[in-house]
């Protein structure tokens, strides 16, 4: 076993209240990409943030190179040449590119900063991986994407031999998350070693060599990718089985149109957006990242400023300027970016839930009802099967799907009839995912209408009555389900300007 | 290679925006004193608003290091004081010589400015109560050193030339700028040149930006945040020394409330209050424009309460403006 270069065995780490793990072990050869599994809470992060150096281990040892090893902070766990791109972005919004990716070995002419060099330096890493990123552009004005790829061009600078992804495509489109296998394989033929945490496993087959299952931070299993099937290694995450299917549409489909969008424009973010939304159906929206979907549904809720374009609630014509005056027509917009606009992390799970209706729970002098607010809270919680120790526990304890679950509570509480969902289930692990997926479908049973963004086609078509296809800020087409398809979808998401669908140029979506 | 250098530029537009319109503000108190009153553009008028600045200009360079890093420092004014009267102490009761009071000033500062770092980073406290503390315990320390009573400077030790020689003087005839001037400005270049063009001004930023970040990108966040803290302290140990060169003596009821004064020529400047975004020259921009509005509005005999009015009005505004700003880029 002379090529194997990290060995972590019976690792223990508790944190306050949580196991996170316990007797898990890990193992990483030179040469390959191994992927790490499991649900959110597995302990995958942890484990990995271990060997980091983020977090020191309770119990355990790691074994590297061939030798046992005691990995105390971050900068010791890069220069024994140990990198890790972090799940959340940690970069540093002020400063540009290249400053991120070399802060802390900044190259220096005497007591001054080499700015040229670094600038060279940061621009050769970015044409080595067919990046259009500028080493001297603000981190703060970039897209998420590109925020990630300088995230991953960071890493990569380190020349580590073990380079760990954390959920690095969470972010990303297809075309560069293919850009991203590429690179990891040019790694992997260079003799590092890949761990690769991830919540897509369609990904598996194509990026990863053998997998490794963790479940409530134990070690479950670990597995050749040839000889795994996919549905057996979800098995082993959850311990149970999930199915694919394709969307619960009701046979009766109302046609009553509850919200209607006329030519809604915004600068060059938005050219002529024009859609219905039915009572009781889930429209989603497909598209691009970046096709303009997210500032449609930003629009609609009236948290950006349009230049054009009417909206109609159930055929009379609303003036949006506010995500107040949105509320107040009972529309709820559930942000991609759960943690910094739907919840308050630092807020206990009860006080998030009543937030949008906590002013219709005070006696006089603004005193708040403490016993209707449980009772509300309790409701909810129980109707959501949020798995909270209490209503207390504050919102940032939760894991993903159950925080995702709370701000979908938080807007039941306020009973809002049109529930915009972005990403529903972004970083949210399968078994989530799937309750997510029948909470959605309760809603709409229940009469509320649902638009959802995703950037994940599967769940657009398992999920979507209708879907609208976007652009380049503009509407492609509009597809039933029943005509929905990826290649449909596709082919809509990439027609632009000229009606041209492109071709396979490296820039579109060329894996699908 | 041409096109980076503009591309680059884009870049930075934003922030020479705002060191413009902080300028451009200057340029317009400039004008509307000067056109109110025949004094105020003197040479006499001039060297006095330049020498006025030179303390708050100095304290200013201090804070300015700790609110990019996302903090604060309450401390500045009372360890100015402890600085001088350490100084004091040195040169008169101990009878050493002048440089080396120079050095126990600011040496004072220094170390008051690395307490405070490592009360923020090691102890975790928030910087707002670590340098209130610290305030008190300077301001506690300089009354108890001097026995509640000033220390002056003998004559002979030509302590105050320090700050009201004028070097300038002797090389040009005529033009007699106080020596206190010339060491703002020389402070301000140096740490103009800390804060841009070497790595300590780099991560000043990065811990501002995203402490978190910079402490995963494998930097020492807790020895250089100390460090930046240290640094702060060394330009306000330095306005110590001036101070008390000004003045010819330790005055130790003095200093509080001039921390006030040095974080509002930072904000006027563009220094962000939440970390991350600020300049050397914008904060000694914001120094001026304070000195010349006091120096102005005295000269057109406005009682000093309403200047101190004016002086609050000037802060909101200039935050006011910095959030129109960010709003309109964004």
């Amino acid at each position: 076993m002379d090529d194997t270069l990290v060995l972590m065995e019976g690792i223990d780490k508790k944190f306050p209240g949580v196991h996170a793990l316990n007797n898990a072990r890990f193992e990483l050869k030179r040469g390959e990409v191994h992927a790490l599994v499991g649900e959110n809470g597995a302990g995958k992060s942890t484990l990995m943030k271990i060997l980091a150096g983020v977090y020191s281990k309770d119990q355990g040892k790691i074994i590297y190179k061939d030798e046992e090893v005691d990995i105390s902070n971050p900068h010791m766990a890069q220069r024994m040449g140990i990198g890790m791109v972090h799940q959340e972005l940690n970069l540093m919004n002020h400063l540009t590119a290249a400053h991120n990716i070399f802060i802390g070995r900044e190259p220096v002419k005497g007591i001054f900063l080499d700015e040229a060099t670094q600038n060279k330096n940061a621009q050769e890493l970015f044409d080595l991986m067919n990046l259009d990123l500028k080493p001297w552009t603000k981190v703060g004005d970039m897209t998420v994407a590109k925020q990630q790829m300088v995230e991953i061009t960071k890493a990569l600078s380190y020349n580590s031999d073990v380079l760990i992804f954390d959920e690095p495509s969470a972010a990303l489109t297809d075309v560069e998350i293919h850009e991203l296998f590429r690179i990891i394989r040019q790694l992997k033929n260079n003799g590092a070693g890949i761990i690769y945490i991830t919540h897509r496993l369609e990904e598996l087959k194509e990026i990863s060599d053998r997998i490794t299952i963790l479940r409530d931070g134990n070690y479950v299993d670990t597995v050749k990718t040839q000889e795994a099937e996919i549905s057996q290694i979800i098995k082993m995450m959850v311990g149970r089985v999930i199915y694919e299917s394709s969307p619960e549409v009701p046979e009766e489909r109302s046609q009553e149109v509850i919200l209607e969008v006329k030519n809604l424009s915004r600068e060059k973010a938005l050219k002529d957006v024009s859609f219905q939304l039915k009572k009781g159906e889930i429209l989603g929206f497909a598209g691009l990242v970046g096709a303009g979907r997210t500032e449609t549904a930003r629009a609609i809720f009236g948290a950006d400023p349009i230049d054009s374009g009417e909206v109609y609630i159930k055929g009379e014509e609303v003036n949006i300027k506010s995500p107040s005056d949105a509320v107040t027509h009972s529309i709820a917009y559930l942000s991609e970016d759960r943690k910094r606009y739907g919840l308050c992390l630092g807020l206990a799970v009860k006080t998030n839930i009543v937030l949008t209706i906590v002013d219709k729970l005070v006696a006089i002098l603004g005193w708040v009802k403490e016993r209707s607010v449980t009772r509300i809270a309790a409701r909810i919680v129980d109707q959501l099967s949020i798995r909270t120790p209490s209503l207390e526990q504050k919102a940032k304890n939760l894991s993903g799907g159950n925080q995702q679950k709370l701000v979908i509570g938080k807007w039941l509480a306020k009973d809002a009839d049109i529930l915009i969902f972005d990403e529903p289930t972004r970083g949210i692990d399968v078994g989530a995912k799937q309750e997510i997926y029948s909470l959605l479908n309760d809603l709409t049973s229940q009469g509320k209408s649902i638009i959802m963004i995703s950037s994940e086609l599967p769940e657009i078509l398992r999920m979507s009555h209708r879907v609208v296809v976007m652009c380049e800020g503009r509407v492609t087409g509009e597809l039933d389900y029943t005509e929905a398809t990826q290649e449909s979808i596709m082919h809509l998401a990439t027609l632009r300007n000229g009606g041209n669908p492109a071709k396979h140029s490296h820039n579109e979506w060329g894996n699908l | 290679m041409k096109s980076k250098s503009t591309n680059q530029d884009r870049q930075t537009r934003g922030e020479t925006l705002q060191r413009l319109l902080a300028f451009a503000a200057l340029v317009i108190l400039f004008i509307v004193f000067a056109l109110a009153s025949p004094y105020f553009f003197t040479f006499d008028n001039i060297v006095g608003i330049l020498v006025a600045t030179a303390v708050n200009g100095l304290l200013a360079i201090g804070v300015t290091f700790i609110i990019i890093t996302g903090g604060i420092d309450l401390s500045v004014g009372t360890v100015m004081t402890l600085s001088s009267v350490m100084a004091a102490v040195f040169v008169k009761t101990w009878e050493l010589p002048v440089p080396l009071g120079i050095l126990a000033g600011v040496v004072t500062g220094t170390f008051a400015g690395m307490l405070n770092g490592l009360m923020v980073t090691r102890l975790k406290l928030p910087s707002f109560i670590a340098t209130l503390g610290m305030l008190n315990v300077a301001k506690g320390l300089a009354l108890v050193i001097t026995d509640l009573s000033p220390i002056y400077f003998p004559l002979e030790t030509g302590w105050s030339k320090i700050a009201m020689g004028s070097v300038l003087g002797t090389v040009i005839p005529g033009f007699e700028i106080p020596n206190a001037v010339l060491i703002m400005f020389g402070a301000a270049l140096l740490a103009g040149l800390v804060l841009s063009k070497t790595v300590v001004g780099r991560y000043t930023f990065a811990i501002g930006s995203n402490e978190e970040a910079a402490r995963l990108s494998g930097l020492n966040v807790t020895f250089w945040k100390t460090t930046i803290y240290a640094l702060g302290g060394f330009f306000v140990g330095i306005a110590g020394v001036v101070i008390a060169a000004r003045l010819n003596s330790a005055q130790p009821a003095l200093g509080q409330g001039y921390e006030l004064d040095a974080i509002a020529a930072a904000v006027i400047g563009g220094v962000s209050l939440s970390g991350g975004e600020g300049s050397m020259v914008g904060t000694i921009i914001g120094a001026f424009i304070i000195s010349t509005l006091t120096n102005g509005l005295r000269i057109l005999s406005v009682p000093q309460e309403w200047q101190i009015v004016v002086t609050g009005l000037i802060i909101i505004l200039s935050v006011v403006l910095d959030i129109l700003r960010r709003r309109s880029r964004e």
